[in-house]
């Protein structure tokens, strides 16, 4: 506290050195007990300011920035603050000389602002000129000013409304629901082709896909309908107790499980972690150049890529959906067994009659063409991509979230086809 | 003179709206070492895409003899390509890389195939390298890999983009070597693109240059007579390396 006495000086600079020495007090550059006050001080001065910028009226409608000091990047926003100021108060003045004069040090980037400055200063038809300052000065002024070309400005989008980003919207909604289709048409051409020519398979990556999209999906997949079974039975169970209709749980679990959730609930898991994976690699091979090169070495992507991924996952999904079914209806047995008091052979024999072959049946063609519909989107997605590992999240995001939704749309479609066939 | 084994007429070329090349036509001889130059973001990967066949010109026409134009459909490889990223397949090792097109294309059992595998690798300097992943090697030697799987199909042409970049003097010296040597021996065509000026002078048969700007071929013909005839000042600046940032003492 006693230099501010000594200073007999208390405007806001005191008051900003003073909470700057309580700082530094204890740092070994203020404390050092050598160092008088005066030292001290210009040091802290020295820390709070690095650089002036004065401004000098220079006649009429003519200003000069006198500008001193060291300045780098730590001062950077502090130089963009009297840059704005300068700005918003430049109305009358048809002439600014930045002086440089004083300058003792500048970096690039406090240059690349000041030359912004003048840009902007030209812009509003005032006419700026650095002037002075000392050989290395000059050359940062070259480097970064010297070269100056007029960059035109690009042109502004006119704000669009809401009812125009709905039209878009939707019209890209359209266009990636084509581009689907119209990737579809040229699988079943390519596929024709790998008929023909059956040793143009790429077999190494249909055993890969299967082993990754089923072998090691198969835990969670037995799991999640576990769950999905046991969860039903125990929601109806309270239900069917109040009516006496205990046994109904097993048709219940066992026609919903092989007809609607055990493929459903598969279709979802192998989105997730199949989907997403064949999006990212495919993407990711498109935007190493991966892909042109393999094109390049005579191999087309859709036989050697898609085809492979499509048939591993064909190939897997009905030995998932009965994996499914059945451990699904196991759920519902053992809730029917704890809390409902159905013994296991009597489930069985009621799940005989309740469960006809056609149920299982047509849940497994679900499941296939579900699966086919996961490989088809992730697969078109993953070789759309484009523009580096951003493309690639963003590609596989939108392959997910489509596959759910192409998902939903089978399921209804499906439903309403098995009830028109009776089914 | 024979017929060019690469004829390019009024090709102009780009990616949606933007234009990057206006009518350009040249030819590549047969047996020729073809150098694209020109500045960074002026067109050169892209017109080396066009002419492998991975993009469509917006206009003009693109021969190369024996093929037409060029189209990539599912057939044995008829000339090899090295991207400048490398684009080796990431997840197969680089001997796997090598190996790739020779397995598909010929009916070599696995141990010749690896045989050429080999001997290929060790033409890059990379011999021993057949195992490792290309994630696992250094930026260099990915580009040694590349140039290797290129050749790896005994092509009579090949398209090399930026092939000596990042590797050091010594290598790219080898390279260059390597260039001319089958160009001799094997009379292979190679169309490259290059910034390297040794390179350009001691392997270059013929060359053109892009410009970013004007947006058409500024010099075509003997990188040296280039040098020492050219009276467009963007050439000049080109070879004798001088540029636009002002020079201090
Ligand atoms: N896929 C693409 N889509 C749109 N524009 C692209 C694409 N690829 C490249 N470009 C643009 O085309 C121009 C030329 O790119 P190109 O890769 O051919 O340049 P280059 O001459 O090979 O440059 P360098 O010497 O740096 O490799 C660049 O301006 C680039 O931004
Ligand atoms: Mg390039």
């Amino acid at each position: 506290m006693q230099f501010v006495t000594s200073l007999k000086l208390l405007d806001t600079r005191a008051i900003e050195l003073m909470g700057l020495w309580a700082r530094m007090n204890d740092s070994e550059l203020i404390d050092r007990p050598s160092m008088v006050f005066d030292e001290r001080l210009s040091v802290v001065v020295g820390m709070l300011q690095r650089f002036s910028w004065e401004r000098v009226e220079a006649g009429d409608a003519s200003v000069r920035v006198e500008l001193g000091g060291r300045i780098t990047i730590d001062d950077a926003a502090a130089l963009w603050k009297r840059i704005s100021e300068t700005l918003t108060h430049v109305e009358g003045v048809r002439q600014l000389e930045l002086s440089l004069e004083q300058i003792q040090m500048i970096d690039g980037a406090c240059m690349a602002l000041l030359v912004q400055f003048r840009t902007d200063l030209r812009t509003r038809s005032v006419a700026c000129e650095f002037s002075g300052g000392s050989a290395e000065v000059r050359r940062i002024v070259e480097l970064y000013g010297g070269r100056s070309k007029t960059r035109q400005k690009r042109p502004v989008r006119p704000p669009v409304n809401a009812i125009e980003q709905i039209g878009s919207a939707t019209l890209g909604v359209v266009g990636e629901i084509n581009q689907i289709l119209d990737f579809l048409g040229r699988l079943v051409a390519s596929t024709l082709h790998v008929l023909r020519h059956p040793k143009s398979l790429n077999l190494r990556d249909v055993g890969r896909t299967m082993e990754r999209a089923g072998a090691d999906a198969a835990p969670i997949v037995l799991l999640i309908n576990f769950l999905m079974g046991f969860v039903m039975a125990y929601q109806s169970a309270a239900q069917l107790k109040q009516f006496g209709a205990n046994i109904y749980v097993v048709d219940l679990v066992g026609v919903s499980m092989t007809r609607e959730l055990g493929p459903l609930m598969m279709a979802i898991i192998i989105c997730g972690r199949s989907g997403a994976a064949f999006a990212a690699e495919l993407g990711t091979m498109k935007v190493s150049e991966e892909v042109d090169a393999l094109r390049t070495l005579g191999f087309l992507p859709l036989p050697y890529l898609v085809i492979p991924r499509m048939l591993g996952l064909i190939l897997v999904a009905p030995i998932l959906v009965l994996m499914a079914d059945a451990i699904g209806i196991l759920g519902g047995a053992l809730v029917a067994s704890i809390s409902l008091d159905i013994t296991s052979t009597s489930f069985l024999i009621q799940l005989q009659s309740a469960v006809k072959a056609s149920d299982i049946v047509s849940g497994v063609i679900k499941g296939v063409v579900f699966c086919a519909t996961i490989a088809l989107i992730s697969c078109q997605q993953g070789l759309a991509t484009s523009g580096g590992a951003e493309g690639v999240g963003r590609r596989t995001t939108s392959a997910v979230v489509s596959i759910l939704f192409a998902l939903i749309v089978l399921d209804a479609l499906f439903t309403v086809l098995l009830a028109l066939f009776g089914l | 003179m024979s017929k060019p084994l690469i004829t390019v007429r009024d090709l102009s070329i780009g990616y949606g709206d933007t234009t990057l090349l206006r009518n350009a036509s040249f030819d590549v001889p047969r047996g020729d070492i073809f150098i694209i130059l020109g500045g960074s973001g002026c067109g050169k990967s892209t017109l080396l895409r066009h002419l492998i066949g991975l993009e469509t010109p917006l206009a003009g026409e693109i021969r190369i003899a024996g093929i037409g134009a060029p189209r990539l459909e599912g057939a044995a490889p008829r000339f090899g390509v090295m991207f400048q990223s490398g684009a080796l397949f990431s997840s197969m090792t680089v001997g796997e890389n090598v190996a790739f097109a020779v397995q598909e294309w010929t009916h070599l059992p696995p141990e010749a195939v690896s045989a050429i595998v080999r001997a290929k690798l060790a033409l890059v300097g990379l011999e021993g390298s057949e195992d490792k992943l290309p994630a696992a090697l250094s930026g260099g030697m990915r580009k040694r890999a590349a140039i290797a799987r290129a050749m790896a199909f005994e092509p009579n042409l090949i398209f090399l983009d930026e092939p000596s970049a990042g590797l050091d003097p010594v290598s790219a010296v080898e390279l260059d070597e390597l260039i001319l040597a089958l160009n001799r021996n094997l009379g292979l065509t190679v169309v490259m693109v290059t910034h390297e000026l040794e390179s350009i002078f001691k392997v270059g048969k013929h060359c053109i240059m892009l410009d970013r700007d004007t947006r058409t071929i500024i010099a075509q013909g003997e990188p040296q007579k280039l040098r020492s005839e050219t009276d467009d000042p963007r050439v000049r600046r080109f070879f004798n390396r001088e540029t636009s940032i002002p020079q201090w003492q």
